[in-house]
């Protein structure tokens, strides 16, 4: 490789290097504790909610660098209006399910009416759903802290594929879905090249794709052995990589994920292109409200109770992750790859200093550093790359 | 020897693999009007931007000799010291503050306690007389008009003392009028011995008021004309600026006009969105044939964009009313998306704010307007969208090494063609074309002009507002001309002369 070469990659990937840096120093850290298959399984668990909350609050980073406070109420809310539907009544978890979502979405139209509509700035008004919503969970709960017993609400959001006979001491059916994820992956980048060869077009070099490919899918057999290992893949790994999926497809592949970043580029020019920015907008806040819903079951599911506090400060984690992951503070640019990075990276360092057994308040600290560190390095290398002068 | 305020000698400046000055030289004398022309990215603001500092000194190499002394400015302050003050051509003022403020910002009248506010104020009313405006220096920049925005700058940079005053592309935002009395102002500073140097793409106003005209061309100077009886004519500046003669401005065509009506505008009337008591357009009517350019002229805030942009889908205005047909038609446009549907396009005038999404790539800008042509079920065909991307390039001749090129990274020249392409691909049938020529050099406007000549030969129809009148003459069929939001005339093209025109829109005013 040539110098350029060199350091268009690191620029490329910056924060995926990082994360494989941040990772190797605490999986040393924590003498390799971090690596046990239990640890890596929580890795995901723990960190569900951000997943699908960065995915939501990317399409209002987008529009122009909006966020979204109120999510964290929003999952205290939700998780209690569920909480207290099965605890107090006899209704199936399927249609609870529903009925948090339904709820979740009239807090999303709540929102997204004001800001798209009415034109209220997006800061103002989720600060206001932030108290609304926290307010309102709270009144929902009456104070008290309600646990979850359903046992098919649990299993739908928080149990682990097993399947009988072949799972046992070793959970084989994770591994073997590892392997078909594999080579799915694999056999879609040979498929995706001969199309493109055969029509003439041009393409990157297949030292890079096919290194790029062999890269993830040794991550994904490491990972599901990894799981084979503890309990299996859990079922909420799957509620995480289907939004995870929608939203990464959503954002890079059709009209209506273009106008997100057509808005954040150029709002005006988007309106005279006959885009209907008012409906991006109420969509950006429809749908981050509908995925804090979601993540206000996985929540409650995966902690088994719901009381007051929860889901406190998520709305910065999951804007944290947007930004360390690389979507612009001024809007018009980030992936759901990317922000997935950031995501994880800012789980490793949580779960890693967890295990190490840091003090919850220097937690923070770092934290703070490595959101204000990658937002300088993103606008500083971006400065530099021909924006000066 | 004459007695030269500023030499330039073998200015060198390089970015990184583009040399932006190649050895130029420059010589302007004290007392003259000194103005550089050359097409777009010919080098004439980076020469400027190194002589004010704002390429720091180092950056570059060559001398700088201001007053017989060599200078080295490491920044704009140390150049506005010696009283080199340069006025860009997008206005640095703050809206939000006032006129007095914004002279001084920088730059504050100091008293005991913070800002002495009289003093500023006193000041500022003096240097606006000297620049004849009569406005009070407590007014916000945002309440009055581009042209007086563009008297406060030079009255800013009056109050700095100046000496040697830059001005790039100062009237490219004004109308007629004020250009004439931005020129006419500064002509009157000459005679009080002030020097100026001054960057515009129009070259008549170049020709009525240089004394030297240097011309700029692929980062060199190419020549100097020396102007000082005014006898100069525009195509002997075009000469030396391409390098080569061109013969026509304007591209021949074959004129033939259908007897359809492509649009039809009746009793137009819109009001402002904020004063919506004050009515912007009034009782306008207009058509506009199959095949033909029709040209719209008038001063700056004569309505016209404001009347294009409420047809549009009512972009623009409240309270809009009025008859639209579109082939034949009667159409109800409430929104920019059914506009298009229905055929038409608005290209606007300012490419950058309205037009474009300057960090997106030129194959995204393309197809923003229509993306269902390159979407099935909503999913974009990349491939599908690329390929209409390089088809377009290829025909506007946009020059870009990939359609993936980031527009911002494109000349002014060339973000007009992406815009173009963007409309061309919505397959309008009537396209407006707001200023469609603004800020772009001599060739570049003529690829404008056979893009636009080659929409009507398809049997569209466009509709052209400009503010340069030998433009309209030069390519439309029929003028409307527009005064203070009323229609005050129509003729055809043949008929029309720049005095016509004018006093269409004079006699309108007195009444």
């Amino acid at each position: 490789m040539t110098k350029t070469s060199v350091t268009q990659f690191i620029k490329k990937y910056t924060m995926v290097i990082a994360l494989v840096v941040v990772f190797v120093l605490f999986a040393a850290l924590t003498k390799g504790r971090l690596l046990y298959p239990q640890n890596m399984s929580n890795l995901l668990l723990q960190n569900a909610y951000v997943l699908v909350m960065a995915c939501g609050m990317l399409l209002c980073i987008l529009t122009g660098g909006n966020v979204d406070l109120s999510v964290g109420s929003t999952v205290c809310l939700i998780g209690a209006i569920g909480a207290q539907l099965m605890a107090n009544t006899h209704l199936n978890a399927i249609l609870v399910i529903l009925i948090c979502l339904a709820a979740a979405c009239v807090i999303g139209v709540w929102q997204g009416f004001w800001i798209g509509y009415v034109h209220i700035p997006p800061f103002i008004c989720t600060l206001a759903g932030m108290f609304l919503f926290r307010g309102f969970g709270r009144v929902v709960l009456d104070s008290h802290t309600v646990s979850i017993n359903n046992k098919l609400f649990l299993n739908i959001f928080a149990s682990y594929i097993n399947i009988p006979g072949v799972d046992v001491e070793t959970k084989w059916s994770a591994f073997a879905v590892g392997i078909v994820v594999a080579a799915v992956l694999l056999l879609f980048t040979i498929v995706n090249r001969a199309r493109k060869a055969q029509k003439g077009y041009k393409q990157a070099s297949a030292i890079s794709q096919f290194g790029k490919i062999i890269v993830i899918d040794a991550l994904v057999l490491v990972y599901t052995w990894k799981l084979a290992h503890y309990k299996g893949i859990p079922v909420m790994a799957l509620w995480v990589l289907a939004v995870i999926f929608i939203y990464a497809f959503i954002t890079s592949k059709t009209a209506f994920g273009r106008y997100f970043y057509a808005v954040g580029g150029n709002e005006k020019a988007s309106k005279l292109s006959g885009i209907d920015t008012k409906k991006v907008y109420f969509m950006a806040y429809a749908s981050m409200s509908l995925l804090a819903g979601l993540s206000g079951l996985l929540m409650a599911a995966r902690i088994g109770s719901v009381n007051g506090d929860t889901g406190t400060s998520f709305e910065m984690d999951a804007i944290g992750s947007c930004f360390i992951g690389g979507a612009s503070a001024y809007g018009g640019s980030g992936t759901v790859p990317g922000i997935m990075v950031g995501a994880i990276l800012l789980g490793v360092i949580n779960q890693g200093m967890s295990i190490i057994g840091l003090d919850n308040n220097w937690q923070y600290v770092v934290k703070g550093s490595v959101l204000l560190v990658a937002v300088i390095f993103d606008v500083v290398s971006n400065h530099k790359t021909g924006k000066a002068g | 020897m004459a007695d030269n305020i500023l030499v330039m000698k073998n200015i060198t400046k390089e970015f990184p693999g583009v040399k932006a000055l190649d050895n130029v030289n420059l010589e302007v004398e004290r007392g003259e009007i000194h103005a550089l022309v050359g097409e777009n990215g010919a080098g004439k603001s980076t020469l400027m931007n190194v002589l004010s500092g704002i390429y720091p000194y180092g950056t570059y190499t060559g001398d700088i000799i201001y007053n017989g002394e060599t200078c080295q400015f490491k920044t704009l302050n140390d150049s506005e010291q010696k009283g080199i003050v340069i006025i860009h051509q997008e206005l640095a003022l703050i809206p939000e503050l006032s006129i007095g403020e914004n002279m001084f910002l920088g730059n504050e009248r100091k008293g005991k306690f913070g800002i002495n506010w009289d003093e500023t104020y006193h000041e500022a009313e003096q240097h606006m007389k000297q620049v004849g405006l009569k406005d009070d220096a407590t007014t916000l920049i945002k309440d009055i008009g581009t042209g007086k925005q563009q008297l406060v700058e030079i009255a800013k940079a009056l109050s700095k003392n100046v000496k040697l005053l830059i001005l790039d592309e100062p009237t490219s935002s004004l109308n007629e009028e004020d250009s004439k009395m931005l020129l006419d102002l500064l002509l009157s500073f000459k005679k009080q011995g002030m020097t100026s140097i001054i960057i515009s793409h129009k070259l008549n106003e170049i020709a009525y008021v240089a004394d030297k005209i240097t011309v700029v061309r692929d980062g060199s100077t190419i020549e100097t004309i020396d102007n000082t009886a005014r006898q100069v004519d525009e195509d002997r500046i075009i000469r030396g600026m391409v390098g080569r003669e061109i013969s026509d401005r304007y591209p021949a065509r074959e004129h033939h006009i259908s007897s359809e009506v492509g649009m039809e505008v009746k009793h137009w009337n819109v009001f402002h969105p904020v004063y919506i008591e004050k009515k912007v357009v009034d009782d306008v009517s207009f058509n506009v044939h199959k095949g033909e350019i029709v040209g719209f002229s008038g001063l700056q805030g004569a309505g016209r964009t404001e009347l294009a942009m409420s047809i549009f889908g009512g972009s623009y205005g409240t309270n809009i009313s009025g008859e639209l047909f579109i082939n034949g038609k009667p159409a109800k446009l409430r929104s920019e998306r059914a506009a298009i549907e229905a055929g038409l396009a608005y290209v606007t005038e300012d490419r950058k704010g309205n037009g474009l999404v300057l960090d997106k790539s030129i194959a995204m800008n393309t197809t923003m307007a229509r993306m269902d042509k390159i979407c099935s079920h909503g999913v974009i065909d990349v491939d599908k969208e690329n390929a209409a991307a390089e088809e377009y390039r290829q025909k506007l001749n946009t020059k870009t090494p990939t359609v993936q090129q980031l527009v911002g990274n494109l000349s002014g020249g060339n973000q007009q063609k992406v815009l173009l392409a963007k409309w061309m691909f919505a397959d309008s049938d009537v396209l407006i074309l707001d200023e469609p020529t603004r800020g772009i050099d001599v060739g570049a406007k003529y690829e404008i002009y056979c893009i636009m000549n080659d929409l009507v030969a398809q049997g569209k129809s466009v509709v052209m507002i400009s503010s340069e009148m030998p433009e309209l003459l030069g390519m439309c069929d029929r003028i409307y001309v527009m005064n203070e939001g009323h229609m005050v005339a129509e003729m055809p093209a043949a008929e029309a002369t720049q005095e016509k025109i004018m006093a269409a829109i004079l006699k309108s005013g007195k009444e």
